[in-house]
């Protein structure tokens, strides 16, 4: 891409790496600054609630995922290990508490400071509650459950919006006394609208990939995009981003190009990535001229695509709802449905489910997701395993076997067809 | 004109050359063991000398199996599902599912009329189930894998055999053997075991006649039986079943070389130089 044709590509991830860095600087200062450090998970976060406390806020999977990415989640899962955690735990959960063992030194080598609260959003998955009972062990600091109802019927009742309305007011007074500073609504109302404005944003880059050829990869791009709504949501930096991260898309559907400088198969993709070693499973794909148009993966911290918005007129409500449709608090019927529709908006080939070895929340019932895409609605559907932190799972061979014999005879139908 | 097809799999490699009328001239097959391009030349140039052939002879060949990057000498690599699919088609033309059991992995491949890959479900993670699943009961007994089927075949009142690892197998069958079970016995539970898995396997995929057996252990007797009896319905095995990876990338070669003769390039499959993805 030439200097004068192209202003703004790269910037994407480039200008997300400078704020992560910043981020964990201000997190590695944060104590001798004076603030107090609250950890939560990523799945239904409460962010815009303690941004009016002024907390910094750590989310343990983006540390792990960090260290998947930079290759140190190996040697920081066998330390826990070491300490009696099992195979079948967690990847995330085991590289977290390793990376504890040895100092809390975060995956950019600066100091992740100790918590002052644990906010455990409990949203679908069981493992997140005893993760953070081992930090409050460990820790001795307080743990506070946010108790999240499952979609048991796939709607939001107002009964379980109160309930979790409720619990958020009474942990106020909790969080007051550990920061010293007072609730104050008019910060809860504007936290919520810098949040609304990224989420705007995030969806016009989301929904550009129904070009064709797509401009965005939903899953192996996404990653590196979605990185900001994640850790910064609530701060108006978080929205500048986007503004920024936007040009660079628009300008890729201005001429016409994508990730993929051939895109051949368009890609649903369930499951999160095989971090430790995200590059060679994109290049399994990329082979292909595989592009991801849609994924669940880059919705785990929310579903903006589908309409939902932080909304600063009813603040606490809406962060209840945020919590409540959050996709690991999705019954299975919906996650499936979820992903048949993004096959059908995105215009998909196909469907590949990335199935993480040690993460039930995200793997039970794949098999039958695959089973219907199939049956029922004769999507083509592949289905490969490895692990989200574990590099031991990760065998290259087999998966490049899969890979190709699923991208090999899709062509070959493509082209008999023709 | 002549083509090749040569399947590195896990525990062999397997060589086969065709003519231009699809006919087989000649088999190879030699012990994959650690060096993967010498097996690939060994077992492409025994079928060579079987028929007394030149390297030059054979205008196009491709490679298939896990080391199908390591057929150096390839034109073409392409995986040994479609291979599988594409062989069995041919040996049995009303295939509609393939089970293909080898050294390390079990596939199930449902393929339309044309012999077309539709859908396959593979073993996961573990060799349960699979070649090296026997080899390890095999050990234990004392004896060869040749033998095993038949032996199995010996029994009447077949064990129960309920691990699944291959590991762990070995000490089942030595604790089955410290009771003074028969040895007949304890191996026709394990290959009961075997087709218990390979059939589910085949049901995850969609289980349609007719049913073609492939890989290393479709040459077992006793497998064949235990699998037949487990489905309740006949599965066509053939002498070459063992090579229909081989076959069917021979076969792949064919229509390539053809194409290429005509003068134009009809792409029907996606071609990768060996250059170019060598892993």
């Amino acid at each position: 891409m030439s200097e004068q044709k192209f202003k703004y590509q790269g910037i994407g991830r480039d200008y997300q790496k400078k704020l992560l860095t910043d981020w964990y600087e201000r997190l590695q200062n944060a104590k001798s600054v004076g603030r107090k450090v609250a950890y939560l998970f990523v799945p239904g976060n409460v962010a815009e609630f303690l941004r009016v406390f002024d907390f910094e806020l750590v989310f343990p999977e983006v540390n792990a995922l960090q260290c998947g990415v930079r290759k140190t989640s190996g040697d920081l899962i066998l330390k826990a290990e070491d300490v009696g955690y099992s195979s079948d735990v967690c990847g995330y959960v085991k590289n977290d508490i390793g990376m504890m063992l040895q100092g809390n030194i975060g995956p950019s080598g600066t100091e992740i400071p100790k918590p002052d609260l644990l906010l455990c959003t409990y949203c679908g998955c069981t493992t997140f509650i005893k993760w953070f009972e081992a930090l409050a062990h460990f820790y001795d600091v307080p743990l506070v459950m946010l108790d999240v109802p499952y979609l048991r019927d796939g709607e939001i009742s107002d009964t379980d919006r109160q309930y979790i309305v409720e619990q958020l007011k009474e942990i106020i007074p909790l969080c007051e006394k550990i920061t010293g500073n007072k609730f104050n609504y008019d910060k809860l109302v504007e936290a919520t609208k810098h949040s609304a404005e990224a989420e705007n944003l995030w969806v016009q880059i989301l929904h550009s990939a129904k070009h064709k050829p797509s401009p965005f990869d939903s899953y192996f791009e996404a990653v590196f995009f979605m990185a900001p709504i994640y850790v910064l949501r609530g701060l108006p930096e978080c929205a500048d981003y986007y503004r920024e991260a936007l040009k660079e898309i628009t300008e890729r559907i201005e001429h016409g190009v994508g990730p993929i400088p051939d895109e051949k198969v368009r890609v649903v993709i369930e499951g999160p990535p095989p971090w430790p070693h995200f590059r060679a499973f994109w290049e399994l794909l990329k082979h292909w001229g595989v592009c991801a148009v849609a994924s669940s993966y880059s919705k785990v911290g929310g579903f903006w695509d589908h309409g939902f918005r932080h909304d600063y007129t009813q603040p606490f409500e809406s962060i209840a709802d945020y919590c409540l449709t959050c996709y690991t608090n999705q019954n299975l019927p919906m996650r499936t449905e979820l992903l048949r529709s993004y096959a059908e908006e995105y215009n998909a080939d196909a469907i590949v489910i990335h199935s993480v070895k040690s993460c039930r929340s995200f793997s039970v019932g794949q098999a039958d997701m695959r089973e219907q895409f199939i049956r029922k609605w004769n999507i083509p559907t592949l289905l490969v395993e490895s692990d989200l932190a574990d590099p031991r799972y990760f065998q290259a061979a087999q998966l490049k076997n899969r890979i190709d014999a699923f991208f090999e005879s899709l062509e070959h139908k493509r082209l008999v067809s023709a | 004109m002549l083509v090749a097809g040569v399947d590195v799999g896990s525990t062999q490699t397997k060589a086969i050359i065709l003519n231009e009328n699809s006919e087989i001239v000649a088999r190879g097959i030699v012990n994959t063991g650690a060096n993967v391009v010498k097996a690939a030349e060994k077992a492409f140039q025994t079928a060579r000398s079987t028929a007394k052939l030149e390297e030059w002879d054979v205008s196009y060949t491709v490679g298939t199996g896990y080391g199908r990057y390591k057929v150096l000498f390839g034109d073409a690599q392409i995986t040994e599902i479609s291979c599988h699919a594409r062989g069995a088609s041919f040996l049995f033309p009303n295939t509609k599912t393939i089970l293909d059991i080898g050294g390390q992995d079990t596939k199930g491949i449902r393929i339309n009329e044309k012999g077309e890959v539709i859908d396959f479900c593979m073993n996961d993670k573990c060799a349960a189930g699979t070649g090296r699943f026997l080899a390890a009961a095999a050990d234990v007994m004392g004896i060869t894998l040749d033998e095993l089927g038949d032996v199995a075949l010996q029994s009447n009142n077949p064990l129960r055999i309920t691990n699944v690892c291959t590991v762990f197998v070995e000490t089942e069958i030595m604790n089955h053997l410290s009771k003074g079970k028969k040895g007949e016995d304890i191996l026709a539970g394990v290959h009961q075991s075997i087709a218990a898995r390979s059939v589910s396997l085949l049901r995850r995929v969609g289980l349609e006649q007719e049913i073609t057996f492939t890989g290393g252990v479709s040459k077992n007797r006793g497998m064949i039986k235990s699998l037949e009896e487990k489905l309740g319905l006949h599965i066509n095995v053939n002498d070459d079943s063992q090579f229909i990876g081989a076959i069917g990338a021979a076969l792949f070669a064919l229509e390539r070389a053809k194409s290429h003769h005509d003068g134009h390039l009809h792409q029907q499959e996606k071609f990768i130089s060996a250059k170019e993805l060598a892993i």
